[in-house]
């Protein structure tokens, strides 16, 4: 009945790394089907080819349930679930490996041009520093990543693609600098050499200037910093994906078992991609493959303001006269009654007609109601605007909400 | 958590004992397995008191945070009780799947095809070789 089936959601990812992906609901069925024959075939032990992060041991060791994401082996939850650890990061500290999301140098006197040109973001006005989130698109203003980067020197950054989408970014820059930034820019992939680790929730400022040999809790939000625990150099940005306050943590492979422990020996709580999930939806952010995709703008999905007006880069007009003369579908999210969740390809109706398709959807531990993000003609995104959901041929009322669903107190 | 001895299993993961052997009643769940795999069960669809369901037959379904899954009867009989407190506690069914955590109760077509059914042994079996 049930094996294996919590990968049914993450199958829909996989549409991530499928260029010229849509999410109708045909497809997104085959990608199901597909993973549920996998899981048929193969079990849940993953002897495939895919990747595993140097906390891979630590994961099975904890109870982890493992799963592939993105082309890596990762814990989608521990034995606790995923409800608790949704509550650890909302109200004291979680501790997620991310070490499967890549980590890119571009270096180089033409590196901040070169960003300039690829990123829908600004890297010449980011200082020394800060840390920017942008997209990266097509010329027809697709989005091949979304991506947070750090300006490390005047001519060098940190770059952060999407798991199953480095391999895609990767070769998208490679063309770019080949065309026009060559020589004076190149790019360093340290993924496999480095390990990645986000600390997220509401205590990690006290619990991390307690775990840290140098304070860091008064780092700016979008800033970065050096800093050590117990002598081991850590590179810090003070960014996540959760909603919440916290940091991110980019150590060498080696380091990563001992940085860890030192989190979770701190009181942090192991987390999963499945509460990171949940945690993302809820903060109203969206996940490549889902809410974004090739064939999908930024103007779309509601992120204009990730999208300098000033400038010319790659899809500049596109998305500027996206601007001036509208979209056809919009982002939008919405609410439902209950617990039943609404899911990636699920159909959005008006009088029964199809007006719309769910990209994301999940319960809601924190609101206590089932909330979902997907795409609806235009005329319909007024938050109150009514809406059918087709669950599995039940048809429920949904209403159209302000994003995001859930906005973290902030300390004063 | 072991599989208890006093009742049937299916490759569903269903479990199912007779109730009450003089109305010839059933009370049916999910194995342990079952919601160990689903995570934090939060939703239940259940069937109808009165409802007709039939052995693997589409009986409702659960949700849990990141899974969607059928349920599917043991065994043909027609629903005499559902258990309601799963509507707003659907967590019970993780926390005890064997015993509050049960799900519906039926009247049985016949009994006797409880015998065709796993028995603890052969369930445990049958998960070890998943």
């Amino acid at each position: 009945m049930v094996q294996l089936a919590e990968i049914v959601a993450y199958a829909v990812t996989s549409l991530a790394s499928d260029p010229g992906s849509s999410y109708d609901s045909q497809r997104v069925c085959a990608y199901l089907y597909f993973a549920l024959w996998s899981i048929a075939h193969y079990g849940l032990m993953v002897t495939s080819d895919n990747l595993r992060t140097g906390l891979f041991d630590t994961h099975v060791e904890l109870g982890g349930r493992i799963v592939p994401f993105g082309g890596w082996d990762m814990p989608v939850q521990y034995p606790n679930g995923i409800l608790a650890e949704v509550k650890a990061v909302r109200t004291a500290a979680g501790v997620f490996d991310v070490s499967h999301m890549g980590r890119l140098y571009i270096s180089g006197p033409k590196a901040t041009e070169f960003l300039d040109w690829v990123l829908t973001g600004s890297a010449s006005t980011l200082r020394v520093g800060r840390a920017r989130y942008c997209l990266i698109c097509n010329e027809k203003g697709g989005v091949i990543d979304d991506t947070i980067f750090y300006r490390l020197t005047d001519d060098r950054y940190l770059l952060i693609p999407n798991a199953g989408n480095r391999p895609a970014v990767m070769a998208w820059f490679q063309k770019w600098i080949d065309e026009k930034f060559s020589p004076g820019c190149s790019m360093e992939d340290v993924t496999t050499q480095t390990g990645l680790i986000a600390f997220q929730g509401p205590h990690t400022p006290d619990f991390i200037d307690q775990v840290f040999d140098n304070p860091l809790s008064g780092m700016r939000p979008f800033s970065w910093a050096e800093g050590s625990i117990q002598g081991v150099s850590v590179f810090v940005g003070r960014t996540g994906y959760t909603g919440e306050d916290g940091f991110e943590l980019l150590v060498q492979g080696h380091d990563a078992v001992k940085i860890w422990t030192a989190l979770t020996g701190s009181g942090a709580v192991p987390c999963g991609l499945g509460a990171r999930d949940v945690l993302r939806l809820e903060a109203g952010l969206p996940l490549h493959g889902h809410e974004l995709d090739e064939e999908t703008t930024p103007i779309e999905a509601g992120l204009d303001r990730f999208v300098r007006r000033e400038g010319t880069f790659i899809s500049s007009q596109f998305l500027e006269s996206q601007r001036m003369n509208g979209v056809a579908k919009k982002l939008v999210g919405f609410t439902l009654q209950g617990r039943s969740a609404p899911r990636a390809g699920y159909a959005l109706l008006d009088n029964g007609e199809k007006i719309g398709t769910v990209t994301s959807g999940s319960y809601s531990p924190t609101l206590d109601t089932s909330i979902g993000m997907g795409y609806v003609l235009e005329r319909y995104v007024e938050p109150g605007t009514i809406l059918d959901l087709n669950i599995r041929g039940r048809t429920v009322p949904v209403t159209i909400t302000d994003l995001p669903f859930y906005t973290r107190t902030r300390r004063t | 958590m072991s599989n208890p001895k006093d009742r049937k299993y299916t490759e569903e993961h269903e479990w199912v004992m007779i109730d009450d052997s003089t109305a010839n009643t059933a009370v049916a769940g999910i194995t342990d397995y079952a919601q160990d795999q689903l995570g934090d069960i939060v939703y239940f669809e259940l069937p109808k008191v009165g409802d007709n369901i039939t052995h693997l037959g589409k009986m409702g379904e659960v949700e849990s945070v990141k899974a969607v899954s059928d349920l599917f009867s043991p065994i043909d009989g027609v629903v005499t009780e559902i258990n309601e407190k799963l509507l707003d506690h659907p967590e019970l069914v993780n926390r005890d799947p064997f015993g509050d955590g049960w799900i519906i109760k039926a009247t049985m077509a016949d009994a006797a095809a409880l015998d065709g059914l796993m028995s603890a042994a052969d369930y445990d079996a049958f998960i070890a070789g998943l």
